[in-house]
């Protein structure tokens, strides 16, 4: 990248030594700006959790995606910044809340989510479908059957089926709860043993 | 068709070099400022950058602003004090790198920035003098003077010829 034939002067780069502290200091720095400016189109961070690390990302509107490692994290943030934004900094401060009712959830401690949502990543039949999840409770299940009547299109099972897979809020947005009519548990974006993890979590609690 | 990266990538890989030319054209003590001031100017932009852009170029462009920027803020508050020592115990620099730093600091301001853009954020004289004015001829004598002028100061690094 460097077209010039000048030699580098070996000492200077060394003169001025950058830490990672200097680093995360400023970038802390630069978030909080960013976000009294409204410039920070989506804000993320990640969780532990026994589902694995979770990223969570969220729009000034609210919660807007939660992916799961399997996902490959780097790879979603790649599709937000083309899907709704570039504007995308490491800011854990507006998911703070996020974070703490996933903690409770995965204590068993919390039943249902209290957050703002942006839904803006789905739209028409898919959205209508994952508006009607909150209303399966904590514990329950519902089949794709069920799931496309009350969005209103009673044979639209496998849309419903596929609305449920590409779920781009899973855990909040309570998909894992939708499982097929003979019993077995159907697709999920965190593959389906951390589907039953989810089931037998809320069964459990 | 390029996809954009998302600003935080932009951040972490580039944002040592900023750093690093921020200390070299102000000195310690601005140049916390000025980072901030580039990347959250950078970021108001970032949107509207050419997906293909010299990302390198474009940062240290806008940190160049806003280094002067900084500079006529700190002279309108200007305590008369001439030549504050750096920020003690900053960093783990040995006197030799402070040396070379205040070798640096009292080159003339086009000298130290054609060293900065040129040898801390590796541009080609052709986009050094882009951004401070002039030719790349001009901007490769003015970093060369510089360079000269260091190893004067601070023989030490005369090895860096």
């Amino acid at each position: 990248m460097n077209a010039s034939t000048s030699p580098s002067p070996p000492g200077l780069p060394g003169a001025f030594p950058v830490s990672d502290t200097d680093l995360s200091a400023l970038h802390a720095q630069l978030a909080a700006r960013a976000e009294s400016a409204g410039l920070l189109d989506l804000a993320y961070r990640t969780i532990d959790s026994p589902v694995g690390t979770l990223l969570l990302a969220a729009t000034p509107a609210g919660l807007v995606r939660v992916a799961f490692a399997s996902e490959d994290h780097d790879q979603v943030l790649a599709a937000l910044a083309s899907q709704i934004s570039p504007r995308i900094l490491n800011a854990p401060q507006r998911l703070d809340d996020a974070a703490r009712e996933l903690d409770e959830y995965f204590s068993g401690t919390r039943r249902q989510f209290d957050l703002p949502l942006d839904f803006q990543l789905s739209a028409g039949f898919r959205r209508a479908v994952l508006s009607q999840l909150p209303t399966i409770g904590y514990g329950h299940t519902a089949s794709y059957a069920q799931v496309a009547a009350a969005a209103g299109r009673p044979r639209a099972v496998r849309a419903a089926g596929t609305a449920c897979a590409l779920n781009p809020l899973p855990v909040v947005v309570p998909c894992h709860r939708v499982v097929r009519s003979d019993g077995s548990v159907g697709r999920y974006r965190g593959g389906p043993a951390a589907k039953q993890l989810l089931l037998n979590l809320e069964a459990a609690a | 068709m390029i996809t954009k990266p998302p600003f935080e990538a932009i951040v972490s890989r580039h944002g040592p070099m900023v750093l690093r030319v921020c200390r070299a054209v102000l000195g310690w003590a601005d140049a916390d400022d000025a980072w901030s001031e580039t990347f959250l100017a950078a970021l108001r932009a970032y949107p509207d950058l050419p997906a293909d852009a010299n990302v390198e170029a474009w940062l240290v462009t806008i940190a160049h602003r806003k280094a002067i920027d900084v500079t006529r803020a700190t002279a309108r508050r200007a305590v008369p004090l001439a030549d504050l020592p750096e920020r003690p115990a900053a960093d783990q620099a040995g006197p030799a790198d402070l040396d070379l730093r205040n070798a640096l600091a009292a080159l003339p301001r086009k000298q130290r920035e054609a060293v900065a853009y040129h040898y801390l954020a590796g541009l080609p004289y052709q986009e050094v003098a882009a951004i401070i004015g002039g030719s790349a001829e001009a901007a490769r004598r003015a970093a060369s003077d510089g360079i000269a002028k260091l190893r004067h100061s601070y023989p030490k690094t005369g090895d860096f010829s």
